[in-house]
């Protein structure tokens, strides 16, 4: 019998999936880093729009957390402590 | 106004909650109902030890004095969190499976279970960690000061030292209470964790009540809040761009370098699934902690007065407004963010000094008599973790202290975590990189330390204090590039991104050539491989070859750490997997590598592993070991592992059938031994019967001689009946055809009888016994029990070889049953031997001694199976020692 090279298509999405969990945080870093190119001082950005831009960002990063987080489901059991009294 | 006295009733009443809630929830572990306690929300709640009273006050005092900066503390942990694939999972599934108990544990384990990394380790954590802890010190004693100032009595250095020492002791007996109280083997807390998710809810729902009440009821809304911003001072988007990004790699470092939060995430971490649900639900509670920071603090500014300390606007800003109840929930959850941070704290650092550093000295201290001798260590262990949480928090006193409290929260609080974070590249190097050596981690520990001592732990006690003025300008001795504002004569750095700079770059670097250029200990490289690898290995690798050690003494080190009824289930649960029965396994190297987890679990990897190797006789790794499991050709060696596991099977099997030959050979032996014992028995007293019926029949005697020789046949008749008696009994029970009788009556009064029967007027033999503990009803036949108590106790009178012989009768319940041990003071059973000694016909030491067939624990074994019990031998307790597992019959209520 000959098996695939490839996983089937359940198991390959899962895959991506965690490549995305994996993409979060530097997304997230780079998103949470762009303020730093905003004019400073006097005529540049105010705080009351930072707020809004910071806090923005990162509802957006929980909620894309929240929504991988049930792709990523791992399919390995989960290890087995050895007290199973 | 809120009296004084008031708030202090409150606080107090919080306080017993606290205590109410912790003891219900350990009361619901301890009988098993805790599932509830396990759910991923109480999980994300415990983590909420990140926020400390440094967010819930000094927050908006960092946001009034540097606007937005005070987000990335929470930024860095954020994206930690949604990250949680990289490195968290990775770390809960090392924990787990490595038993591990604290930040030191894991570093000390990866790099070959080295004790001095463990030291180190610990006293980086320590002296980090002491200023945070003076930090929760100083804002609880400061809320309870702004009580008192507004009810008209402001506070002195006197009544802040006096309400920071009582502060101190109360959490210092909440925490040796709940985070002491037994030395669990997998470290958890189920009280302390309960007790820390009531307080993250409160201090959540606090701060989010403070906050609602500035936006809407101060400010009027939302757009009006945006409004105010925008004319505040910290009205423009001013940040450095050095300090926004250090910032947020601090925070994000120490969250998983700080003790607490290593204890919360990984330690007290029940199911690696929850990490799923808290990559977000964490966050999340951050955003919610941070949302009303800004608003706060703004509205702070403008409402109180120049020169307010911005660091309690949480508090005074209710207070000025007349909203007494809401200032007195801003201050309960003030007061739950200080001593939730604290009590995990002392926790976390108690069992890392108590592991690392109390318990190796105590072993050491007392080598020679080594791991072997008997009597149960936990109290010393827990002696030592009482004392290492007060004196952790006798330490943060100190620098509260010596501080003078006088500093802002954001400070210490930053000094504080770059001190946690030299343990970052140790810790991701140890988990990533198999390259990683002890000598490499190290080093870099001990540099990144110093350095952060050097340039921002020293400077943090004041100008002048402990760094003298001179050397802060010039440099130590006139050398100026050691400035500790400005490293290798860089100036003009943010004085936290120099010391964080320099810190993290030279201990990073001094570990990467310090591992490249040393080679590791073969079980270094073990551990490494194991860490590393961790999602390939979950089963782990041999590591202790052949077995120097006995059985029985390894159970005997194991009760002292565990305590003996898990010891024993643990021995019996491998025994049974090997297919034995009993109480003492093979010692495999599978079984030695499972018991040091388990020891692990309790006192940490080193101090497990130098347990066990000392009576292993430390054959422990070698290379050719190393080479078979761990070079870089492992992956394939791990195919014949999992082809080895498919074999264990067949091993248990062939390990029964050994072990049953055995015993066959053994029987036989002994069979044909009591056949020729038995004609013997049976021909002493047929001989004398025959000859004196002889000399009776020939006549011519005394009356007197007559009735002499009768009484001789008498007795010997008498003897034989018995031994025929025994045999018969014997048959019977083995062919079920026994009936037994429904009787019921105090285990106490069958003692007594079975006592009083066996030793008649004999006293050599002193019986030991807890009268008043035997108080138990039984029902079950009971003149068959009390054979086997007297057939025990007339053993123990016959066999026990002590000086002063000793019985100790002892009534316990364990693991659902209730038995009764029968433990002597002799030399006890040799281990070939405790097979035998229930088989029937068999006899150990000197025939002449017993004066019976050696069918009396034969026919205890038969009862005990007939009446639904079992009857056992008990390695492991300096004598020959008897378990009787009594009928489990339902139990009625003691009388």
């Amino acid at each position: 019998m000959k098996s695939s090279v490839f996983l089937e298509r359940r198991a390959y999405h899962r895959r991506r999936m965690r490549d995305l969990a994996r993409a979060v945080p530097v997304f997230g870093g780079v998103l949470i880093c762009i303020p730093l190119l905003w004019p400073q001082g006097e005529g540049g950005v105010t705080n009351a729009n930072a707020i809004v831009y910071v806090f923005g960002v990162w509802v957006v990063l929980i909620a894309l957390a929240a929504l991988i987080s049930r792709a990523v489901q791992s399919d390995e059991p989960p290890v087995v402590p050895t007290d199973e009294s | 106004m809120v009296s004084f006295n008031i708030l202090v009733a409150v606080a107090l009443a919080y306080v017993a909650v606290l205590f109410a809630v912790a003891f219900y929830a350990e009361r619901r572990a301890a009988m098993g109902f805790g599932r509830w306690l396990h759910s991923p929300i109480v999980y994300t709640l415990s983590l909420s030890i990140y926020c400390t009273a440094w967010t819930f006050y000094g927050a908006v005092g960092y946001a009034a004095r540097s606007g937005m900066e005070f987000v990335t503390i929470y930024l860095g942990p954020t994206l930690v969190m949604v990250g949680w694939w990289w490195i968290l999972r990775r770390l809960v599934r090392i924990g787990r499976s490595q038993r591990i108990t604290s930040i030191a544990d894991l570093i000390s384990s990866r790099f070959g279970k080295s004790t001095s990394l463990g030291v180190i380790v610990t006293l980086i954590a320590v002296v980090a960690a002491t200023p945070y802890i003076a930090l929760q010190l100083q804002s609880v004693t400061l809320s309870f000061a702004v009580f008192a100032q507004a009810g008209g009595k402001p506070w002195g250095h006197e009544e802040l030292n006096g309400a920071a020492i009582v502060v101190a002791m109360g959490l210092a007996t909440f925490t040796v209470f709940f985070g002491t109280r037994n030395l669990d083997a997998n470290e958890r807390h189920h009280g302390i964790v309960m007790a820390i998710a009531v307080e993250a809810v409160v201090k959540l729902l606090a701060l989010l009540a403070v906050g609602i009440f500035v936006v809407w009821g101060i400010a009027g809304g939302p757009t009006e809040i945006l409004q105010q911003i925008d004319a505040s001072p910290i009205s423009k988007w001013q940040q450095d761009g050095s300090r926004w990004i250090g910032l947020i790699f601090v925070s994000g470092a120490a969250f998983i370098c700080l003790p607490r939060m290593f204890q919360v995430l990984v330690v007290e971490n029940v199911d690696e699934r929850h990490l799923n649900i808290a990559g977000w639900a964490f966050p999340t509670y951050m955003l919610l902690m941070s949302l009303f920071v800004v608003p706060i603090a703004v509205v702070g500014l403008a409402v109180m007065p120049a020169g307010s300390n911005p660091d309690l606007f949480v508090l005074t800003v209710p207070l000025s407004q007349g909203r007494d109840g809401l200032a007195m929930v801003s201050f309960l959850g003030g007061f739950s963010s200080a001593t939730s941070m604290v009590i995990v704290s002392t926790i976390a650092l108690a069992t890392m000094v108590s592991n690392h550093i109390v318990v190796p000295i105590w072993l050491s201290s007392r080598t020679g008599q080594g791991a072997k001798v008997s009597g149960d260590v936990r109290y010393v262990i827990l002696l030592s973790r009482r004392l290492s949480v007060a004196a952790v928090l006798a330490l943060g006193f100190l620098y509260y202290r010596v501080s003078g409290g006088g500093t802002a929260l954001a400070a210490i609080g930053l000094v504080s975590f770059s001190g946690a974070v030299q343990v970052f590249p140790a810790l991701i190097g140890g988990i990533f990189w198999r390259g990683a050596t002890r000598i490499g981690a190290a080093m870099g520990l001990i540099v990144g330390f110093t350095v952060w001592a050097w340039t921002l732990f020293l400077p943090s006690f004041g100008d002048g204090a402990i760094i003298t003025e001179a050397a802060m300008l010039h440099g130590p001795f006139g050398i100026a590039w050691l400035r500790p504002d400005a490293l290798f004569g860089i100036t003009g750095m943010d004085p936290l991104v120099h010391g964080v700079m320099w810190s993290m770059t030279l201990n990073s670097l001094v570990f990467f050539m310090g591992s490249v250029f040393s080679f590791p200990t073969p079980l270094e490289r073990l551990q490494g491989a194991q860490f590393v690898n961790v999602f390939d290995y979950s089963a782990g690798s041999p590591r202790w070859r052949s077995s120097v050690a006995g059985a029985e003494d390894l159970l005997i080190m194991a009760q002292r750490i565990l305590g003996g009824n898990e010891a024993q289930a643990l021995f019996q649960r491998e025994a049974k997997s090997q297919g034995k029965a009993g109480y003492l396994p093979d010692v495999t190297s599978d079984f030695i590598e499972r018991l040091e987890r388990e020891l692990a679990g309790s006192v940490g990897a080193a101090t497990a592993h130098a347990m066990i190797g000392q009576l292993t006789e430390g054959s422990s790794v070698s290379v050719e070991d190393l080479i078979a499991v761990a070079d870089e050709a492992a992956q394939i060696l791990e195919y014949s592992n999992k082809l080895e596991a498919k074999s264990a099977e067949q091993d248990r099997t062939a390990r029964a059938l050994r072990d049953a030959n055995e015993k066959l050979t053994a029987l036989s032996v002994q069979k044909d031994a009591f056949l020729s014992q038995i004609s013997h028995e049976l021909r002493t007293p047929m001989t004398s019967i025959r000859s004196f019926s002889e000399i009776l029949r020939d006549g011519e005697m005394t009356a007197k001689q007559q009735g002499h020789y009768a009484g001789i046949i008498h007795d010997e008749t008498l003897r034989l009946t018995r031994l025929l008696d025994d045999l018969l009994d014997l048959s019977v029970l083995a062919n079920g055809q026994v009936t037994l009788r429904d009787q019921s009556g105090n285990l106490r009064d069958l003692l007594d009888r079975a006592v009083d029967i066996a030793s008649g007027n004999d006293d050599g033999l002193r019986i030991l016994r807890d009268r008043s503990g035997e108080d138990f009803v039984l029902n079950t036949d009971l003149d068959r029990l009390g054979q086997v108590f007297i057939n025990l106790i007339t053993n123990a009178r016959k066999y026990c070889d002590a000086k002063t012989p000793q019985l100790r009768i002892k009534f316990s319940r364990v693991s659902g049953q209730h038995v009764v041990d029968f433990i002597d003071n002799g030399t006890g059973i040799q281990i070939g031997n405790q097979l035998m000694i229930f088989e029937k016909f068999s006899r150990i030491a000197d025939q002449s001694k017993a004066g019976g067939a050696g069918l009396g624990l034969a026919i205890c074994r038969e009862i005990m199976q007939r009446l639904g019990g079992q009857i056992t031998y008990l390695p492991g307790q300096g004598g020959a020692a008897f378990r009787v597992v009594l009928p489990n019959v339902e139990t009625l209520s003691n009388q």
